[in-house]
């Protein structure tokens, strides 16, 4: 039986997005403890282009669609090829991007094929489950799907025993890029499927906008949370990070009380970074949010409270009004620079 | 099984027929260390029960189609009967209608099985305009259902709706959020249209729908309240009758009600299985302390400057 591992490769007809090289990196992992082969499914209407790319991941095999309806992204063509070729080729694993166009049409191929789905993993494995019964049954090799549940309170492992493909989603960031290096694995073009029942949606317009700010690359964050207290107190953070010449991040509950805009929310179901430094400012340091930032080369915590969690992950902490500390660091910074 | 969404004019213009998917669910953005049990696992019954943010964003949706174009808005959710409180809180805010989905088969749903039974559910009302749904939940933040249940309806999904452009006749017009911007797209009716909080203000209850609406409750807690007594009069002198006369009556439909499959609902129906829960152990880092004031932050300004991290 082929076990193939596919990631779902998408593109803005210019270039490839980073979340689907991240992908191509982890199912390459995935491919190699399995032993099988791991896959990139690409749909558009020029995918020649996008080879290379995709390749340079140790991808052994591209699955290629093209169609001029499949120029951009519309979950229902989409879908229907994607679930076309599934049943064709009966991957073991497929895995998208958790990106807005990722998070539409996972949830609906799954649904087609009636298999199951997890959001927005932050670790992938492969291993064995035991379902329990009696006599117990023994899965051996399965996806082994990781991610924070309940609003981040725990950790949660899913699988998907019976019904297969193994599907799973992953926020940008989450997963290491490999080093592209020069391989050529094989295209295998399959016939694209255009219903007319697909395309009762029209794009009329489409207009590009560039993220407000891009975390990702940002070598410095701060970041500020609840603790902060209020929109005011949160140009403090903005301060600090204009002076030290980072970016501003922000929890979950900052960006839920309106403080700032949802492109700076750094966590599972934001962004998740590495940077050089983050400072936490006011941030207790939920699960959610330590998933995406944890890796930090430093972490610094300001917090009122000794004992939140963030302190316990900081390799620097201050127990303090970050009101007085904040103003305190953009001086000290100042006379030392 | 292909399900086709008919469509009936009446004459004179059109009263769209509009559902709206909402959830109960619990306040995890607010957890407190009072809601973590001594295992590291969230004590469920100690978090306030609310109503899924973005599903009353999703509402909102539904009652400006209602004041804007003229509407029936049927809200329903699948929960256990304690969620009929979010149902109420459509009513509150105008919805026309209300369904709560609740069967002890229905427990223990992934979004797949869950789509399932909203789908079967919406079936059963005939022809559907619009389905608007919050794009996710906050308990398990998915973002799955909306979609999931499109494609068991065999409608079109637009996904992060940004504003509601035009709608005529059979066909409407969105500006949605797309990975790098934004679009604008047409749809012919009937779709399914998720909503997030960008989307628009949630309006408050009126009080005068309050004042109306805050003795609607289902048979259930009808009978709850008359002592489980199998007798249709009671006490306060409610009666089954009475609140369906003043549609204050809300339905409650079964898993035969909806006559859906057994064996695609809950716990049964549901491809994804917990393998475990971990609690969350925070491996301690060597943590360095530093007062707060000048010159012990001083201190640590200059170290980062040292080692490069900074300036």
């Amino acid at each position: 039986m082929s076990r193939e591992v596919w990631v779902f490769v998408e593109h803005n007809s210019e270039k490839i997005l980073d979340v689907s090289k991240e992908l191509l990196s982890e199912g390459r992992r995935l491919a190699d403890t399995l032993k099988s082969e791991l896959c990139g499914v690409i749909l558009g209407d020029d995918n020649k282009k996008f080879y290379k790319d995709i390749f340079s991941f140790k991808t052994d095999k591209i699955y290629s669609i093209q169609h001029k309806e499949l120029k951009d992204f519309r979950v229902l063509p989409y879908t229907t090829n994607i679930v076309n070729s599934a049943k064709k080729f009966n991957p073991y694993i497929i895995l998208f991007g958790a990106t807005l166009t990722g998070r539409e049409l996972a949830p609906r191929v799954a649904s087609k094929l009636r298999c199951g789905l997890t959001a927005d993993c932050t670790e992938l494995k492969i291993g064995d489950y035991t379902q329990p019964g009696n006599p117990p049954k023994v899965y051996k090799d399965l996806l082994l799907q990781i991610r924070p549940a309940f609003g981040g309170n725990i950790i949660a492992t899913i699988v998907n025993p019976e019904m297969h493909p193994q599907m799973a989603t992953v926020r940008p960031g989450v997963m290491k890029m490999n080093e592209p290096v020069k391989f050529e694995g094989k295209v295998v073009d399959i016939e694209p499927v255009i219903d007319d029942n697909d395309l009762v949606l029209t794009i009329i317009e489409k207009v590009k906008q560039e993220k407000r700010v891009n975390l990702t690359g940002a070598s410095i964050i701060v970041a500020g949370g609840m603790g902060v207290g209020s929109k005011e107190n949160f140009k403090l953070i903005e301060d600090l990070a204009k002076v030290l010449g980072g970016e501003v991040g922000a929890s979950r509950a900052a960006v839920d009380a309106g403080w700032i805009h949802k492109d700076h929310q750094v966590g599972q179901t934001g962004v998740t970074v590495r940077p050089k430094l983050y400072i936490a400012c006011g941030i207790s340091g939920s699960v959610q949010h330590l998933a995406g930032m944890i890796e930090s080369k430093q972490i610094i915590a300001i917090n009122k409270d000794p004992n939140a969690d963030i302190m316990k992950v900081a390799h620097y902490k201050i127990v303090g009004d970050l009101t007085k500390v904040i103003p305190m660091m953009i001086k000290a910074y100042k006379e030392k620079v | 099984m292909v399900l086709i969404l008919g469509y009936l004019y009446p004459k004179g213009g059109k009263m769209y027929k509009i559902v709206v998917l909402v959830k109960q669910v619990p306040d995890t953005h607010n957890i407190t260390a009072n809601a973590m049990k001594e295992d590291g696992t969230v004590n469920r019954a100690a978090l306030p029960a609310i109503f899924n943010p973005e599903d009353l964003n999703a509402l909102e949706s539904a009652l400006e189609i209602k004041e804007r174009y003229g509407a029936e808005v049927t809200a329903i959710t699948m929960g256990p009967p304690t969620a009929t409180e979010v149902l109420r809180e459509c009513l509150y805010r105008g919805a026309d209608k209300v369904i709560l989905l609740t069967d002890r088969r229905f427990a223990g749903a992934d979004t797949l099985a869950t789509s399932y039974v909203i789908s079967e559910a919406i079936k059963r009302l005939g022809k559907v305009d619009i389905v608007f749904a919050g794009r996710q939940a906050i308990d398990g933040d998915t973002a799955q259902v909306g979609p999931q249940t499109a494609e068991k309806l065999n409608i079109p999904q637009i996904g992060y709706m940004l504003e509601l452009k035009s709608l005529k006749k059979d066909v409407i017009e969105v500006k949605r959020a797309i990975e790098e911007g934004v679009e604008v797209v047409k749809c012919k009716l009937p779709v399914l249209i998720t909503v997030t909080e960008q989307t628009n203000t949630p309006r408050y209850p009126s009080a005068k729908r309050v004042a109306l609406y805050k003795k609607a409750m289902t048979k259930s807690e009808l009978l709850a309240k008359s002592d489980n007594r199998v007798s249709y009069l009671n006490p306060s002198g409610l009666s089954e009758e009475f609140l369906r006369s003043k549609g204050l009556l809300i339905e409650e439909w079964s898993l035969d009600d909806i006559k859906a499959d057994p064996s695609m609902c809950g716990f049964a129906g549901s491809p994804t299985k917990v393998y475990k829960i971990d609690s969350v152990v925070l491996e301690a880092k060597e943590t360095k302390e530093y007062e707060p004031n000048f010159e012990s932050v001083s201190n640590l300004i200059h170290k980062l400057i040292e080692k490069h991290i900074i300036g």
